[in-house]
């Protein structure tokens, strides 16, 4: 692929609307923690029309296979999201302060316990 | 998830006039068409709220959705022996089958609806008649054996199929796929095995068992889509990296990993082309009538008809518990502001 | 199969597993026997089971939504493993798999209860039967956890906690169905009059059930009835709906005078069992 100037942008965007605005029921994301000592992860969504069903419903979707010992739901307009990485700097303050990290620090090396 | 970007055009040369807004939104949209590209070429993930070509969202809607439509009707045939199944244990299987593939539905229209199509717009355009889904769903499941076929032949084929679009470029696409075929891996060996038990059991038995793979055995492999130079729209979802391979490329892995299981089954794959081919390294195999394809995916499959007035059918006998709990809610919302008013 | 799809280790939330409960596979290898009575005593269990299961496996790919397809799906599997359990405990008696007795009994060797054969109907009536039979199932393998046999205590153990689930289930839908819609309120009343007259046949203390309770192996069916019926009134008043005031129907003995669709059910589940007598699948 060649290097884009404007013109050669093709039609496109980023979604502007919450789909499930469209939908009877609400959707709702589903977070499973699969054993205890781990954090709950995102496992994915569904709809239903209120929490506890949504839980419910996240019990009889997304623990089938024992992948769970304890769910979160929440709805997905509740969710406030960054903005992707292309759209300016919200991630760049992170990079370059290695500093941050034991593996900066060489003069230690070879010194027990440190 | 809701996002509150606002939509961004493509960007039409605004002409001597460029206001400052238009400026930001060309800028915004070249830089993003720009990491779009970066993102395909360093095989990355895109992910929902990422700037991305209409194109590539349709493609993805409309490839995504279809695979949920598929299975969705897919659990019609199968679901059609739950309640005849002739043991106990193959009735659980079955009918855990058919659940997850409810389930498999559910996690692919969620892919598509972070792409900015609700579900309940999806379920529209299947109850419409417009959407497209896989067209081996249209033949009736006749025979026992049948549910072993579906499950050797054809969940094998959609395997071939998913197993590389977990690797899709879109994320949520590739995420649920992972979740599908992790699930899937019992579907199969289940559908092999009942063929099996089949073509080992009485001459009736094993009657019935060739008779379903002589039926499946070709439009199994035609669920890898039409020959690649008939088929339009590969080329482009190659380059985006959401197809890694071809459909041709895919079928014939998927033939190819069949010879053998047939032969273990000790039933015959009805082609009298297919033989190995030494110089290729892989199984010739003979064409495939491409004229019944085409009619199928039109709407003539035999259950065509069938098929959507079931699916019609659920919709319209649930609409009102629908509407009954999303009311519920709604009364409960309501009462819960109330409450939340008078201890203020 | 993970490694060729690149799964990564810290994907917990697709990490699956078969879990560690019994399995009617295990029973059967564990090689517990049962004499005749409990081995009657399984069958009427494993019967209600078995024929709610078949009746909520038509439900699927006809639920109001996806995810209700699922949740009836799981409670069907649950309610089908109980049933294998009960079966495979009945079938040690006679030197019987639990195949021989789904598929190879008459009409009239069924002891299923008129309220599990009762068709599915709509959506409420379908909830309505489920919570009448949960709460009945609760309550029953709440008890049956003591039982003086081993296996009938195991497994009602096991199910005790699926039966506790199916039991929210029933009574979440009969709180949005009631306080849903006018048209959901009225099918929801509508559902529970439908079921009505046959709730009390769940409380006779029928042949062998009767005597077995009085060795501690079986529980008294008109024992549970005060608990179930306070439970189910409590929730019905919960939701705003009535009581049924519908007399029980005659003959609820489980035996001579079981309901016309048993035949229809049992017609449909071993047409093809026993059009291939002997062979396996």
């Amino acid at each position: 692929m060649s290097k884009p100037t404007t013109d050669q942008v093709p039609d496109g965007g980023v979604v502007a609307e919450d789909p499930a605005d469209h939908s009877v029921w609400p959707l709702w994301e589903v977070f499973v923690r699969s054993s205890r000592g781990l954090s709950h992860v995102h496992a994915g969504s569904l709809h239903a029309p209120d929490p506890a069903m949504a839980l419910r419903n996240a019990r009889d979707l997304y623990t089938r296979r024992n992948e769970g010992t304890s769910l979160w739901v929440v709805p997905a307009a509740e969710i406030t999201a960054s903005d992707p990485d292309a759209k300016g700097g919200y991630f760049e303050s992170a990079q370059g302060k290695s500093y941050r990290h034991a593996t900066y620090y060489t003069q230690s090396e070879g010194v027990p316990h440190l | 998830m809701a996002t509150h970007t606002p939509q961004l055009h493509a960007v039409d040369a605004p002409g001597e006039q460029i206001t400052a807004e238009a400026q930001r939104a060309a800028d915004d949209a070249r830089l993003g068409w720009e990491r779009f590209q970066e993102l395909i070429e360093q095989d990355k993930r895109v992910e929902p709220r990422d700037w991305m070509p209409n194109n590539y969202r349709k493609t993805l809607v409309r490839q995504v959705s279809q695979h949920a439509h598929s299975e969705i009707i897919g659990m019609q045939p199968e679901g059609n022996w739950i309640t005849r199944a002739p043991s106990l244990k193959r009735k659980a299987v079955l009918m855990a089958k058919v659940q997850d593939e409810a389930g498999h539905g559910l996690y692919l229209y969620s892919a598509a609806e972070t792409l900015g199509t609700s579900r309940d717009q999806m379920y529209q355009q299947l109850y419409t008649g417009q959407a497209k889904y896989s067209s081996i769903f249209n033949y009736p499941a006749r025979t026992w054996a049948d549910i072993g076929a579906i499950g050797w032949l054809v969940d094998g084929a959609a395997i071939t199929n998913q197993v590389p679009l977990c690797r899709a470029s879109y994320g949520p696409y590739g995420r649920a796929m992972v979740r599908i075929c992790k699930e899937e891996s019992f579907h199969q060996r289940q559908g092999w095995e009942i063929l099996y038990t089949l073509s080992h059991g009485t001459e009736e038995q094993k009657q019935m068992a060739q008779n379903a793979v002589d039926r499946f055995y070709g439009p199994a492999l035609q669920m890898f889509g039409p020959p690649d130079d008939e088929s339009p729209n590969s080329q482009q979802s190659m380059a985006w990296k959401i197809k890694r391979f071809s459909n041709d490329d895919l079928r014939q892995r998927f033939v190819d990993m069949i010879v053998p299981q047939a032969e273990a089954l000790g039933l015959t794959l009805p082609d009298p082309d297919l033989k190995w081919n030494q110089k290729r390294g892989h199984y010739d195999y003979g064409d495939l009538d491409w004229e019944e394809f085409f009619s199928v995916v039109k709407g003539t499959g035999p259950l065509s008809h069938q098929r959507l007035a079931h699916y019609r059918a659920a919709r319209d006998d649930g609409a009102w518990v629908r509407e009954a709990a999303a009311a519920y809610a709604a009364k409960q919302a309501e009462a819960d502001r109330g409450s939340a008013l008078l201890r203020a | 199969m993970s490694e060729a799809l690149g799964f990564t280790a810290a994907d917990s939330a697709t990490r699956i597993s078969a879990g560690e409960a019994i399995t009617p596979e295990e029973l059967r290898s564990a090689g517990a026997q049962a004499d005749e009575d409990t081995a009657r005593y399984a069958l009427i269990l494993g019967d209600d089971s078995l024929i709610l299961a078949q009746r909520l496996g038509h439900w699927i790919s006809r639920a109001p939504e996806l995810e209700e397809d699922i949740a009836l799906g799981n409670i069907a599997l649950d309610l089908l493993g109980h049933a294998r359990f009960f079966l495979t405990y009945a079938g040690t008696a006679w030197g019987k798999t639990e195949d021989d007795l789904a598929y190879f009994r008459e009409e009239d060797e069924f002891r299923s209860a008129r309220l599990v054969e009762q068709d599915n109907g709509d959506f409420a009536k379908t909830i309505a039967r489920q919570l009448v039979f949960s709460f009945y199932a609760h309550e029953l393998y709440r008890r049956l956890v003591d039982s003086s046999d081993q296996t009938l205590a195991a497994i009602a153990d096991k199910a005790l906690k699926e039966v506790a689930y199916h039991q929210d289930h029933a009574g979440q839908w009969l709180l949005r169905l009631a306080g849903g819609t006018d048209e959901s309120r009225q099918r929801m009343q509508a559902g529970l009059e439908a079921v009505w007259a046959y709730v009390e046949e769940l409380f006779a203390d029928v042949e062998p059930t009767a005597e077995l309770a009085g060795t501690g192996v079986a529980v008294l069916p008109s024992s549970l009835r005060e608990n179930v019926m306070n439970g189910l009134r409590h929730l019905i008043d919960q939701a705003g709906l009535e009581m049924p005031d519908v007399k029980a129907a005659f003959g609820a003995d489980r035996t001579g005078r079981f309901s016309e669709q048993r035949g229809h059910i049992l017609t449909e589940m071993q047409v093809l069992a026993r059009r291939h007598p002997g062979a396996t699948w």
